[in-house]
């Protein structure tokens, strides 16, 4: 019984020396810049492969969720309330195309926001207070950066083919009349990264839970869901509540799949500033995400 | 069994039952309303915007690319007043469904406040009973809630309105008390997802969003053996005043449902706490 | 001597005006065993936090194998294994597959990894709980999972922040003699506890740590010869009476501590202090004679008890 503990002569796998340490001249301190140059590399991968194998507990309900909920949704909206919506309008005046059309990106923006909000609540908050992996992991030779950009990458890996498949039973119910339309796609794997980063750099800040996260949900995504001009176009909603639309992520990324997925008709420069709203939410969620978890992780 | 000698529990149970219950659920729900008073009582209470948010999002935004919607009685209605009576059946069983399946599942998995409570005279049932009363004074703030907002918006189009209070205690009882049976074969959260995928497809069928006449024959009988669809055409009728004798049928799809539920949350508590 | 693993002088960290740790100073040799002892908010577990190089410095300076953890954290860590006071093992997952997913963070690629996570199972005596869940292990079985994660990367330092806290007499024991195989095998080993009885049987070296700052160092038997008497004589004469009789004890041994609950008399002989009170009138409801230990050792040094 000495095998697996006896002193190692050095790492069993291949390292770069290439990092610098001011004072690195001693055997023991080039060991260590040897060891420790992989995870400086690759920490954010392992993070990633590591909430991956976490979230394959859950793949029964993910995958049938993720073949599911466009297929209900879909025909409830798509089919049985565009029912009642063609008749009452008499084809085709939402936007120019029928009601099926119209709601399906929001559809598409609204499930990629929806694994967001399941992904980054909790799960993040979890893995700082009940069960705090993110201080294991810092504990192993990654960053607090690595960690969050672990989470954010992983959460893409189940967004992205669930986005896909959901485009996929979107083109089966005739939904997409575009050629571009599989470009809706990835307005909404930006909508649902953007407005799961800026969760992250909330949740992360969390101490205890006493409903935060359910107060978020509430007052937070459920009127976003509601209110971005998904069900209806904005202008149906009094003027003084279509601010409600003009903040919201959910808006910008529904609005830019529609001009995918069939040819919405807006001004170019509304179209640029939907990308650009969405970056800078993606951008300042993951920046201020990486920042608390640092300040966080190192007490 | 020591408990077939106890005598003088003043009340006449059968005798397996006394093991189970005490009489004294009460002592439940007043732990549940302290704790609610101590803790989260907004995020409780912020529980009634979520239909009163679906309502004026889908009533009033969409209500104008939809027009009026004829109910199954072939009254014409605004598309508000279809859809509030919904939203009313839909939360009604939301809160009862969430209630007697996440919130029992955490109390004794996580939690493990059911543990102390047993260690007192309380029975299982008590706690049962205790649970869904406390499921039930909730659905019924929300629901008071929700039609004093339905009448300022002018979509209680009857006086039969008042009588969706009760209805609404009616359905919200035999959620819980089925939802207590599924909540008792659970071991994981995996398997506590599950619910939440059986309840979507129900929440968006069931004549919720639009009348039921919009799906082929055959599906329309699927639905109709559902219980959120009964909810909401019973809570309807009650609102826009479409009240006939076939509503009973809706009642009694909901007491059976109870009776069904409660004797079969006694078996499987007795499964889990006495075998 | 080898130049030290560790090397900290004059170590602080502040929160606002309080200061957890207030200018420590230690060193650690390779293969050496070292403790901190100390009550709980002693500052043990900052010290921790700042050799594993996840929590920086407010001064001071501190070198682990010969690099500043404020440049080179990650490969610091690199070589380190962590056993945090309370685990944080990942719930979600299989004890086996802990032990992998720790693994890939220190780059280990996968197939050594899977050799290396049977092998360690077999050392925390878990090879039977491979495919458990983490949240069915006992107390002391998440302890071994925790320590055979940390061992994970075949570390040249182990961390353990007060390994047995909350565990029973047994898995203690248990805990102990896997300890005690790393010490033998040469790891270098850097424990905090409030256990006197752990700090005596793991420590080769230690200090005594109160309020931030270091009492005393040297190893158990030193610290005890230096602090304390061979022995100690414990007495009761009831809550409300002890305090009364023990101004009439004074000079019956070398010292006397009065506690709450008894009176300790440390002399080299317990028995002939305790025939000394006997002749003098007075008779204890009990007494008992012991060795010296840490706790005796904490006491001089602080005036306080270790458990409070």
């Amino acid at each position: 019984m000495s095998g697996p503990l006896r002193r190692g002569t050095g790492t069993p796998f291949a390292t770069d020396p290439a990092v610098s340490d001011a004072a690195g001249g001693s055997a023991q301190a080039r060991a260590a810049i040897a060891a420790g140059s992989r995870p400086r590399r690759f920490g954010a991968w392992y993070v990633t492969e590591h909430r991956l194998r976490g979230m394959a507990s859950y793949r029964g309900t993910i995958i049938a969720t993720g073949i599911g909920n466009p297929l209900v949704y879909l025909f409830a909206l798509g089919v049985g309330l565009a029912t009642l919506v063609d008749r009452n309008l008499d084809g085709s005046s939402v936007g120019d195309v029928g009601y099926l059309a119209f709601v399906a990106p929001a559809l598409l923006a609204t499930a990629a926001v929806t694994i967001a909000s399941e992904e980054f609540t909790y799960p993040i908050f979890g893995g700082f207070k009940w069960n705090p992996i993110f201080f294991a992991i810092n504990a192993a030779p990654i960053s607090p950066r690595q960690i969050v950009d672990g989470q954010l990458l992983a959460v893409l890996f189940r967004m992205l083919p669930s986005c896909v498949v959901y485009y996929l039973v979107m083109l089966v119910f005739g939904a997409v009349p575009s050629m571009l339309g599989w470009l809706s796609i990835l307005a909404a794997v930006a909508t649902g990264m953007a407005v799961g980063a800026v969760l992250m750099s909330y949740t992360a800040t969390l101490q205890t839970d006493t409903g935060q996260i359910a107060m978020l949900m509430r007052f937070g995504l459920t009127p976003m869901f509601l209110f971005s001009g998904t069900f209806f176009p904005l202008s149906q909603l009094p003027v003084g509540l279509q601010w409600i639309g003009w903040i919201s992520p959910l808006w910008h990324g529904t609005e830019l799949g529609r001009v995918f997925s069939y040819g919405h008709a807006e001004p170019l420069w509304l179209t640029v500033l939907h990308v650009a709203y969405l970056s800078a939410w993606l951008v300042v969620g993951w920046l201020v995400s990486r920042r608390v978890a640092t300040r966080r992780l190192n007490k | 069994m020591s408990v077939l000698e106890r005598s003088g529990t003043g009340r006449q149970l059968p005798a397996g039952m006394r093991a189970l219950y005490a009489g004294n659920a009460r002592s439940v729900v007043a732990r549940g309303l302290l704790a609610t008073r101590s803790t989260n009582w907004l995020v409780v209470l912020s529980g009634f915007f979520e239909p009163v948010f679906y309502l004026l999002a889908m009533g009033f935004g969409l209500g104008g690319l939809v027009g009026a919607v004829s109910t199954s009685t072939g009254q014409d209605v605004s598309y508000g007043a279809f859809i509030a009576p919904a939203l009313l059946a839909v939360s009604a069983m939301n809160g009862a469904v969430y209630d007697s399946t996440w919130n029992v599942f955490f109390k004794m998995n996580y939690s493990k406040l059911y543990q102390g409570m047993l260690s007192t005279s309380l029975g299982p049932l008590d706690v049962a009973f205790g649970e869904i009363g406390l499921a039930l004074l909730r659905g019924a703030v929300y629901a008071t809630g929700f039609l004093i907002v339905m009448q300022v918006l002018g979509l209680n189009l009857s006086f039969f309105a008042l009588l969706a209070l009760p209805a609404v205690m009616l359905v919200a009882f035999a959620f819980a008390s089925f939802g207590m049976v599924i909540t008792s074969y659970m071991k994981t959260f995996q398997q506590m997802d599950w619910i939440n995928f059986v309840m979507l497809p129900m929440f968006l069928f069931s004549a919720t969003f639009y009348p039921l006449s919009v799906y082929p024959e055959w599906i329309q009988v699927v639905i109709q053996a559902l219980p959120l669809w009964h909810a909401v055409e019973l809570m309807r009728g009650l609102t826009t005043g479409a009240v006939s004798v076939a509503m009973v049928w809706h009642v009694l799809y909901f007491v059976a449902m109870i009776a069904v539920g409660l004797v079969f949350t006694t078996r499987r508590l007795r499964v889990l706490f006495l075998d | 001597m080898p130049a030290p693993v560790i090397t900290a002088t004059d170590l602080t960290k502040t929160y606002g005006d309080f200061a957890a740790v207030d200018g420590i100073s230690f060193e650690v040799a390779p293969g050496e065993s070292f403790g901190l002892l100390g009550p709980n908010g002693a500052g043990k577990s900052t010290t921790m936090r700042m050799v594993g190089a996840v929590s920086t410095r407010t001064s001071g300076s501190l070198r682990i194998l010969d690099l500043d953890p404020d440049d080179s954290g990650p490969e610091i860590r690199a070589q380190l294994g962590v056993v945090p006071q309370a685990d944080n093992l990942d719930l979600e997952l299989r004890a086996r597959d802990n032990l992998l997913v720790y693994g890939r963070y220190f780059g280990i690629p996968r197939k050594v990894v899977h050799r290396r996570a049977d092998e360690l199972l077999a050392f925390a005596q878990l090879e039977d709980r491979a495919k458990a869940k983490v949240d069915d292990l006992s107390g002391g079985m998440k302890r071994r999972l925790t320590i055979a994660r940390a061992l994970i990367n075949d570390p040249r330092i182990l961390l353990l922040d007060e390994p047995t806290t909350g565990l029973d007499p047994q898995a203690r024991h248990i805990l102990w003699d896997r300890l005690f195989r790393l010490k033998e095998q040469g790891t270098t080993l850097v424990l905090t506890t409030h256990y006197m009885d752990e700090a005596e049987q793991l420590c080769d070296r230690l200090v005594v740590v109160d309020k931030g700052a270091i009492m005393a160092e040297g190893s158990p038997a030193d610290l005890i010869r230096r602090y304390s008497s061979r022995e100690v004589l414990e007495v009761r004469f009831g809550s409300d009476r002890n305090e009364a009789v023990a101004e009439r004890l004074a000079g019956t041994g070398d010292r006397i501590e009065v506690l709450p609950d008894r009176v300790l008399i440390y002399s080299a002989n317990g028995e002939a202090v305790l025939t000394r009170i006997t002749e003098q009138g007075l008779h204890p409801l009990t007494s008992l004679v012991r060795r010296s230990s840490l706790e005796d050792v904490f006491l001089r040094l602080t005036g306080r008890s270790l458990i409070e």
